[in-house]
């Protein structure tokens, strides 16, 4: 881990391009992906206790979308946002994508970021805290559980991703792999 | 070369103890999630299943596991208490940290076989206290308070065969150890009661312009304008007039990082050496694991310690060597 990461914003091109399509799609795919990590991460969802049924707006400050997650484990649910205004939220968990992917992947500390100011939070902290604890002891790999969602080509694709992430990660900066710690 | 000092590391979940393990840790500290230990965040900490599963890794590995029974046990529940120091031992814990003179004594008693320590959370802070607790407990550790000078901690170690840890990195606290109740004022919960200093349900953050204001228990504690850190919702290190004067009138909000001095404190007779963060990421235990690993193991071969370039994980995103330079005495 950089001792003082320099988070990599998300492209403004990118994100104008984002923000024109429809929400649809984000919904669709967010909705499977939260299904998929409630099943495949049983432990995550449990260690959130009584906060697993508030509402977390996870909100990526460079991208044009907003997710309101109710990480409840009899019935997760994920809804897609342009923006928090005019939500309904019990906590927001805020910063640039590459942070808030870095925090999943085990890349950066939350406290580090909130000390630095990288990352906002605000409303009910408790849930904020629980669902940064829990994420960073389930040690998710998006790259894996995206990969999962594709069923027969499963094992292709999350070949593929060894590969070409590692080289994205080079050229972006970006976190996109969980990190897995060495052995000395 | 001179066998390494002992580095003792936190960890708030299992993910983290496993970081902490491949990281190089010689020992992992942990807890129960619940009110028996001084870090009872929404989220941390270990089940039963996720203890017994957790010691085995690191005993598998080489490394130990102390069980943290550090909170002072409420009046009318010490079962609770009793019941995690039990637990600990029956799932092969290589020690208990221990605060309570009760639960002292009853582990004494109930579990002869069972290694104690003494938790920072009990304060003592001079050899004649720590040689009660020997006697009494056969207490074979103690985890030193975070205000004595290097002067001071040697001066312990020539007058007691106890061990002695104490903290070389993480949060310092103004108060002596175990004696600290300003959370409960605003919160009516205690880190030594409770297990939490500022719960997170009664902290909140707000952004007021460029401004991140913190309250705890309703009550504003600090603004940060947009160029400026931010630190723990804590009390002492809230940011208040008095005076005519605004500051942070307490304590400033700095961590430790006392790596440069590991061959004083070696030199003063310290056996082990503590990282603080139970609350920390698995990044956090990752880095501040390795890097204090690097310096323990350059101090046994007689090399220097490399600066280790912590300071963007501490609180303030400043370091300081606290009490063991006690430059305003």
């Amino acid at each position: 881990m950089n001792s003082e990461p320099a988070i990599p914003i998300f492209p403004r091109l990118g994100a104008a391009l984002v923000a024109r399509l429809p929400l649809a799609p984000a919904q669709l795919a967010a909705e499977r992906l939260v299904s998929q990590i409630a099943a495949r991460h049983p432990d995550l969802f449990a260690r959130l206790g009584d906060h697993a049924r508030k509402t977390i707006a996870i909100d990526p400050t460079d991208t044009p979308l907003v997710f309101l997650l109710t990480p409840d484990p009899d019935l997760p649910r994920v809804r897609v946002a342009r923006a928090v205004a005019g939500e309904r939220w019990d906590a927001r968990i805020a910063g640039p994508l590459a942070a808030l992917l870095g925090l999943v992947h085990g890349a950066f500390d939350g406290d580090a970021l909130f000390f630095s100011r990288d990352l906002v939070i605000e409303g009910d902290t408790g849930a904020v805290l629980a669902l940064r604890n829990a994420i960073d002891n389930a040690e998710l790999d998006m790259g894996h559980e995206i990969a999962s969602l594709f069923g027969p080509v499963e094992r292709p694709l999350a070949g593929a991703m060894r590969i070409a992430l590692p080289l994205v990660e080079r050229a972006t900066g970006v976190a996109l792999m969980r990190r897995a710690g060495e052995p000395t | 070369m001179s066998a390494p000092l002992e580095l003792v590391c936190p960890a708030g979940t299992p993910a983290a103890l496993r970081s902490a393990v491949k990281a190089g840790a010689h020992t992992v500290y942990c807890g129960f999630a619940d009110e028996t230990n001084a870090r009872n965040f929404p989220g941390l900490n270990f089940s039963r299943a996720e203890m017994e599963e957790a010691i085995a890794f690191a005993h598998g590995r080489g490394a130990k596991v102390f069980v943290a029974v550090n909170t002072f046990p409420r009046a009318g529940a010490e079962r609770l208490w009793r019941a995690a120091v039990s637990d600990a031992q029956a799932l092969g814990a290589d020690a208990v940290i221990l605060a309570d003179l009760g639960l002292l004594d009853h582990t004494a008693r109930a579990h002869p076989d069972l290694r104690i320590h003494l938790s920072v959370q009990a304060a003592a802070a001079n050899a004649d206290a720590i040689e009660v607790y020997a006697r009494e407990f056969g207490v074979k550790r103690v985890v030193l308070p975070r205000v004595l000078t290097v002067q001071e901690i040697a001066a312990i170690n020539r007058d007691t065969k106890v061990e002695t840890e104490v903290f070389v990195f993480g949060g310092l606290c103004v108060m002596a150890e175990g004696r600290c109740s300003l959370s409960s004022y605003a919160t009516g919960q205690s880190p030594n009661m409770n297990g939490v200093c500022s719960p997170a349900s009664h902290v909140e953050y707000r952004q007021e312009g460029d401004a991140l204001v913190a309250r705890l228990g309703g009550f504003l504690i600090h603004r940060s304008p947009a160029d400026a850190p931010a630190p723990y919702p804590t009390l002492c290190k809230g940011r208040f007039s008095a005076g005519g004067v605004e500051g942070h009138l307490f304590e400033d909000p700095v961590s430790l990082d006392a790596a440069n001095l590991i061959p004083l404190l070696a030199d003063a007779g310290v056996r082990a050496l503590k990282i603080e963060g139970r609350q920390r990421s698995r990044a956090y235990t990752e880095a501040v694991v390795r890097s204090f690993r690097r310096a323990v193991d350059a101090h046994a071969r007689g090399l220097p310690i490399e600066a280790a370039g912590l300071a963007a994980l501490s609180e303030g995103q400043e370091t300081t060597a606290g009490a063991y330079r006690k430059t305003w005495r």
